[in-house]
């Protein structure tokens, strides 16, 4: 059984179809990439999984059972945190109650304040700083770590590499291996696709609101890959 | 002497627009709805009050007891079953709703009270006072008026400041759908943040009634006063609308002084003078600062 199952899924901005007809499924502990070009439905992808958008038709399965029709909020609980797209931290907040709030509905389990500070060390330096001053990078650990704070069974990362330098990217990617290290299953969104098949086991590629590429990253051509990115 | 007097008093007086004022700077806080009906609710909690204390004979300070709980339960089941549906819509709907809210409630208090000022007896120690020098005294109700309003305010500073929910509450604030995504469930966010205004509203209502007198239709003005604070102090920061309701107090008091026609001249030209020179208050609330 899959950790997560999505079946014929389609999902709406107002009036508007972002998905048409997406399934996929992710085996707990993998980590799985979503790639495609700007507009191709990723973000809507994810945030389709958290609850922040509506599915229609088809379902969104869940550890075996169906949570298309639950609140958001209630899907934290289960373990599913989503790191947004923007980081949309909490700027009248510090960096320590940014990551203290993420434990309000989240679970037990090795991540805390402590252990969140090991795996983003400059957190550790601005605690009772007000989380609205950070950089991008700085903000960007926040957010990753006020989703861990949940302890989540799966982790859905919206474009962590959007807007930071490359070394910073290069920092947040490094975190990607020691948060799955136990186990943790990550579905992450990317723009970048050397990033996204680097660190990923399998890949899909979204175009048009459409899966139309998936596979291995070391199975797939290079040229199917672009191809099925730009839709060419 | 007399100026040293009309500042005490002032301050004192402060107190209960400050008390007045609490639940509207919590509410624009946390939800950044401007509650219309925050007048009206107070008259209606110096109403119920009125009823319990007739009905039973106690004491209308004892009737908080009650007063308090029911008025939080209505706060939170009117933003479950109501506001919560209106803020969905934007800005303008809660506005019309609250202002909606206002009106029903002017009428049933007609209805059911009649048109006649009432007043609480809260008995002896609304007349008794501390005598301080030859020349100034410090009435006992206003004193214990004013540390009641210093007291909840410094509460819901500390459960705002320091607890997990108060953080649920800024959370919520900033940004809805990323409270969302840590598990708060930000209706029901809205609906505890309403509870605890419409509890601090019952504490004002009471002990606006005990000093002064108050009928159906006197909510409005109520409302201008408790805005008058929040505005002056600095839209949704607590210890702002502390200081806006003093010094909305104290310059009621000292136009009072010069001459009693201007007490409350004296009052909206100070406010005035604060939206024109320090459009967001004298102290604006962090997120509201970042935000602009």
């Amino acid at each position: 059984m899959s950790l997560l199952e999505i079946a014929g899924a389609s999902s709406f901005y107002g009036d508007f179809q972002a998905l048409f007809d997406v399934s996929l499924s992710v085996e707990e502990g993998e980590t799985v990439a979503m790639i495609g070009a700007n507009g191709a439905g990723k973000s809507t992808l994810l945030g389709m999984i958290a609850g922040l958008l509506p599915t229609r038709h088809g379902d969104v399965r869940y550890d075996g059972r169906s949570i298309a029709r639950l609140a958001a909020y209630d899907r934290v609980g289960l373990g599913i945190s989503l790191v947004p797209e923007g980081r949309r931290i909490f700027p009248s907040l510090t960096v320590e109650e940014n990551l203290a709030i993420g434990t309000y509905r989240g679970r037990r389990g090795r991540w805390d304040v402590a252990s969140v500070m090991e795996l983003f060390p400059l957190l550790g330096l601005l605690r009772v700083r007000s989380a609205a001053v950070l950089s991008g990078g700085e903000q960007q650990a926040l957010a990753i770590g006020r989703a861990l704070m949940a302890n989540p069974r799966l982790l859905l990362l919206d474009e962590v590499s959007l807007g930071l330098a490359p070394v910073v990217v290069g920092q947040v990617y490094k975190a990607l291996p020691e948060i799955s290290r136990d186990g943790t299953t990550i579905l992450l969104v990317e723009q970048n696709i050397e990033q996204a098949l680097g660190v990923a086991e399998r890949v899909y590629c979204l175009l048009e609101g459409r899966v139309v590429l998936q596979g291995r990253p070391a199975e797939l051509e290079r040229g199917a890959i672009t191809s099925a990115y730009f839709g060419i | 002497m007399e100026w040293v007097n009309a500042l005490v008093q002032g301050i004192l007086l402060g107190g209960l627009y400050a008390l007045l004022a609490t639940g509207l700077s919590l509410v624009f806080g946390v939800m950044r709805v401007v509650n219309l009906a925050q007048g009206d609710l107070t008259i209606l909690a110096a109403f119920m009050a009125l009823a319990i204390a007739d009905a039973s004979g106690a004491n209308p300070l004892l009737s908080l007891l009650v007063v308090v709980p029911v008025l939080m339960l209505l706060g939170y089941v009117l933003q479950r079953g109501i506001l919560n549906r209106a803020i969905a819509g934007g800005v303008l709907p809660p506005i019309l709703v609250t202002f909606g809210i206002a009106v029903i409630l002017q009428n049933a208090l007609l209805e059911i009270f009649s048109a006649d000022s009432q007043g609480l007896d809260a008995g002896p120690i609304e007349g008794q006072s501390l005598r301080l020098t030859d020349q100034l005294a410090v009435g006992w109700f206003p004193l214990a008026t004013l540390l009641v309003a210093v007291l909840i305010l410094v509460g819901l500073q500390l459960f705002i400041g320091r607890t997990q929910l108060g953080r649920a509450f800024r959370a919520t604030s900033d940004d809805a759908d990323a409270a969302r995504l840590v598990g708060i469930n930000d209706r029901h966010v809205y609906a505890l943040a309403m509870a605890l205004a419409l509890g601090t509203i019952a504490v004002a209502g009471v002990f606006l009634g005990i000093r002064t007198t108050f009928g159906p239709l006197d909510g409005p003005v109520r409302l201008i006063f408790a805005f008058e604070a929040v505005v002056i102090g600095g839209l949704g920061s607590l210890w702002g609308t502390l200081a806006g309701g003093v010094i909305l107090g104290v310059a009621q008091a000292l136009g009072n002084q010069v001459n009693p026609a201007y007490q409350l001249l004296a009052g909206h030209l100070v406010f005035l003078a604060i939206l024109a020179f320090r459009p967001r208050g004298l102290f604006p609330s962090a997120s509201i600062r970042q935000q602009a």
